[in-house]
């Protein structure tokens, strides 16, 4: 067979590509549904007409990606059947429960009440409808836990048992599938990083405006909050990504040893964390590299003197374990995405931090490339998640289930190459072609700012706005 | 009661919430172009299911995930099998979806032109393609002894299994047409029954050969009985709608359709997907299933998720029940 026609190439592909697209609207929805329900919940109490219309114009960008969150989420589900049918018979007894939780008890929840949100402004209370959208929230931060247990099920698999008869894994307790410790310090890692998403979009957007001093009574209130909440959500990512970390040593330690390319086990000074490498491709031989000593012995165990198991020990481990194999995931892509993700969330971060300090008192910076530079980082932490996956799903390699099975084995049997090509290349043209309309309506949604402060109340404003939604 | 054959009805009623919900907001999509004479008609059309459209389609990534997690090994075959298929389906689903979010957001005649062809297209094609489906299932598909899909595309494209398809894609239209008469005010309202009456003497054809095909080929005692059930809350939600009752027409189609899923898992019992080639690789509900014990978690989180899901689902329908009309369209037109 020739080698691009590789079902298991193929499905590869087709799951990281398709992943990392549907990935780009969750931390958006989630984190602007929150933001959209602080605006509001600010609006109900203050009665202050621009808490009202942040409400509507945030609400309208939050809008635009739902749809897409909702159709990419479908391919999401359906493809573990479609591509990895072996891996679905394998792990469905237990993989498929917080599937079928999240379901169940978390989206049922958020597209019932997103849709009572939308249209039922002017229908509701203004208190009833005020839940609806915090409803909204709880079930899509609901939906990302039970998610997140299902893969944390991948990195750490625990609470099955093997049955030989049948050849799969079977649920041993449910309790303990959704308190794996991946997936407790996973959750919070990628929650608030979702915050941070939304913070680095209500900073850009406000900034594009304030640049253009215009909407200033809606827009400075807005990016104080865009800088807030990347501060506070930038903060407890990073502590939880380092609580992650350290579950991650314990699980997955050849994870760890190739976010660092780190080769020989290494302790105290020696385990140094590199800034960044110059090197031979696969990361063997190192050319040039800055480095910080004790930092990755700090990072892994939360000692200065702690020791970090490197991939060639690893590797001969997992041989003697698991039986002749290479147990070593493509260190260039472990190593680069690792650094990517902490270095664009830390610029991100830095964004904010900067923006705090010159916006103090209610001063307004001056200078064109402060502006700039606050409208265009926008990106920074989107692209940190997606490069974060990358690291997590990459770095689980070459396993599909940790330890259970591997990658090469879930693919599904009866597909053929061909069929897989085909749905890969129509999956590509069309998150292509939807990326560039989205995007072109959120540009002109952001564009176009928030409406006018309606003159009396907000009611006859409201009434328009929830009947013209389509 | 076995907890397998428990979780066989309980994703039997997941399939049903999702056709009889979804399925309507299919006809809607379908009707644009007879009811929706201009853009404000399209606009009441597509109205009627806006609020709803969202979490009508959720039954499906439930009914999905139940289906995967309850019987692995049915999940696996099929979504495996019906690759293509499965593939069209989520095309259409992903562009019907997003239509509805698009073309009110630019004013040109041409930008919602192309959203409600793909409208229309996104919600012709999931009707059709999932009657092929189950269709399929019934009837049997050629399966190895690991239990994979070894037929072809083509294979799928059978005379049965497209009457099937042709069964659902009508009975969507018509119960998209019928909502559209419960939902709407003034002379859409008028032309919705209508065109329920028209299309609704074609469906009764097509559907009775089908159900007709179904009990003689695959029946079961069971599956009769559903079927000439459907068949008669077919006709019976004809006459109601001749009679202008909609909210009776109506619940009559949702039991149509009800009663036609269970028709086919009637047929079905005790398999979930018969092998055509040799019985012995067939998948049933005691091959498929999980382990009782994931069963049991299953059946205790459906328990107390779904009468809460029911009520406030139940509850959206009920704050959206006012009708729309043109009126409330031009007065929000800027």
């Amino acid at each position: 067979m020739n080698d691009w026609l590789d079902p298991l190439l193929l499905a590869r592909w087709q799951f990281g590509l398709t992943t990392m697209y549907h990935f780009l609207f969750v931390p958006l929805t989630i984190g602007l549904a929150l933001t959209v329900a602080i605006f509001q919940t600010a609006w109900v109490r203050t009665d202050k007409a621009r808490y009202l219309q942040l409400t509507h114009f945030f609400g309208k960008i939050f809008l635009i990606n739902v749809a897409m969150g909702v159709v990419t989420g479908i391919v999401q589900e359906f493809q573990f059947g479609m591509n990895w049918s072996d891996y679905s018979r394998f792990v469905g007894d237990v993989f498929g429960a917080p599937l079928a939780f999240e379901g169940i008890l978390a989206f049922f929840l958020e597209a019932t009440f997103i849709g009572l949100w939308i249209f039922g402004w002017d229908k509701l209370p203004k208190k009833v409808h005020l839940a609806t959208i915090w409803l909204t929230v709880v079930g899509s931060i609901t939906s990302a836990y039970f998610i997140l247990a299902a893969n944390a099920f991948m990195q750490n698999p625990i609470a099955y048992t093997i049955n030989e008869e049948k050849g799969r894994a079977e649920l041993t307790s449910i309790w303990e599938l959704l308190t794996n410790p991946i997936a407790l310090a996973a959750f919070p890692h990628t929650i608030f990083a979702c915050f941070m998403v939304s913070g680095g979009l209500i900073i850009s957007v406000a900034a594009w405006h304030l640049y253009r001093n215009q909407h200033l009574d809606t827009m400075r209130p807005a990016l104080k909050f865009g800088l807030w909440m990347m501060v506070i959500a930038g903060v407890l990512t990073t502590l939880a990504g380092d609580q992650l970390g350290l579950v991650m040593v314990d699980a997955q330690p050849m994870k760890m040893a190739a976010a660092e390319a780190l080769y020989h086990t290494a302790t105290g000074a020696n385990a140094s964390f590199s800034v960044f490498t110059l090197g031979t491709p696969d990361g063997v031989h190192e050319l040039f590299s800055v480095r910080i000593p004790y930092l990755l012995s700090f990072l892994s165990t939360h000692t200065f003197d702690g020791t970090v198991e490197g991939i060639n020990n690893l590797q001969s481990q997992y041989v003697t374990l698991y039986g002749p194999g290479d147990y070593t995931p493509t260190i260039w892509v472990t190593y680069w995405a690792f650094r990517w993700m902490i270095g664009l969330g830390l610029a991100h971060m830095l964004v904010a931090v900067v923006g705090l300090w010159l916006t103090r008192k209610g001063r307004s910076p001056k200078r064109t490339w402060v502006w700039k530079v606050a409208i265009w980082s926008f990106p920074f932490s989107l692209l940190a998640m997606s490069v974060g996956w990358v690291f997590t799903e990459m770095g689980r390699q070459p396993w599909l289930v940790f330890g259970l099975m591997r990658t090469a084995d879930g693919v599904s049997p009866g597909v053929t190459g061909i069929e897989i090509l085909i749905s890969l290349i129509v999956f590509t043209l069309l998150y292509g072609i939807l990326a560039v309309v989205e995007f072109k309506l959120i540009l002109k949604a952001v564009r176009k700012g928030p409406d006018d402060a309606p003159a009396q109340g907000a009611e006859s404003g409201v009434v328009q706005q929830s009947v013209t939604v389509y | 009661m076995d907890l397998t054959i428990l979780w066989f009805w309980i994703i039997a009623v997941m399939f049903i919430g999702y056709f009889v919900l979804d399925g309507f907001d299919f006809g809607v999509g379908m009707s644009l172009p007879f009811l929706g004479k201009d853009d404000t008609d399209r606009r009441v059309l597509i109205n009627t299911i806006g609020p709803v459209w969202d979490l009508n389609e959720t039954w499906v990534i439930v009914a999905g995930a139940s289906l995967f997690a309850a019987f692995p090994e049915w999940y696996a075959t099929m979504f495996s099998g019906f690759y293509l298929a499965l593939l069209l389906i989520l095309v259409a689903l992903i562009l019907r979806g997003v239509s509805f979010e698009y073309r009110h957001q630019r004013p040109e005649s041409t930008w919602k032109k192309w959203f409600d062809g793909m409208i229309i297209v996104g919600s012709a094609v999931p009707a059709l393609l999932w009657g092929v489906a189950f269709a399929n299932v019934v009837r049997g598909v050629k399966l190895d002894a690991n239990h994979d899909y070894i037929g072809t595309f083509f294979d799928l494209l059978n005379p049965y299994a497209l009457l099937g398809g042709v069964t659902t894609l009508l009975l969507f239209f018509v119960h998209g047409v019928v909502f559209v008469s419960l939902k709407t005010e003034g002379d859409i309202r008028v032309r919705a029954r209508k065109l329920a009456t028209k299309a609704g003497i074609v469906t009764i054809v097509v559907a009775a050969t089908f159900l007709v095909w179904t009990t003689f080929a695959y029946g079961t005692v069971a599956s009769a009985v559903f079927a000439a059930l459907a068949a008669v809350a077919l006709i019976a939600s004809f006459l109601a709608n001749l009679h202008g009752a909609e909210r009776l027409a109506f619940g009559l189609m949702a039991a149509t359709i009800g009663l036609a899923v269970l028709t086919l898992f009637a047929s079905l019992f005790p398999d979930v997907m018969p092998a055509s080639n040799d019985a012995t690789n067939s998948l049933t509900i005691a091959n498929a299933s999980s382990s009782t014990y994931t069963l049991g978690v299953m059946s205790w989180t459906a328990l107390i998720g779904m009468p809460v899901i029911l009520l406030y689902q139940g509850w959206t329908y009920w704050v959206f029940r006012k009708r729309i009309g043109r009126a409330q369209i031009e007065v929000a037109a800027h």
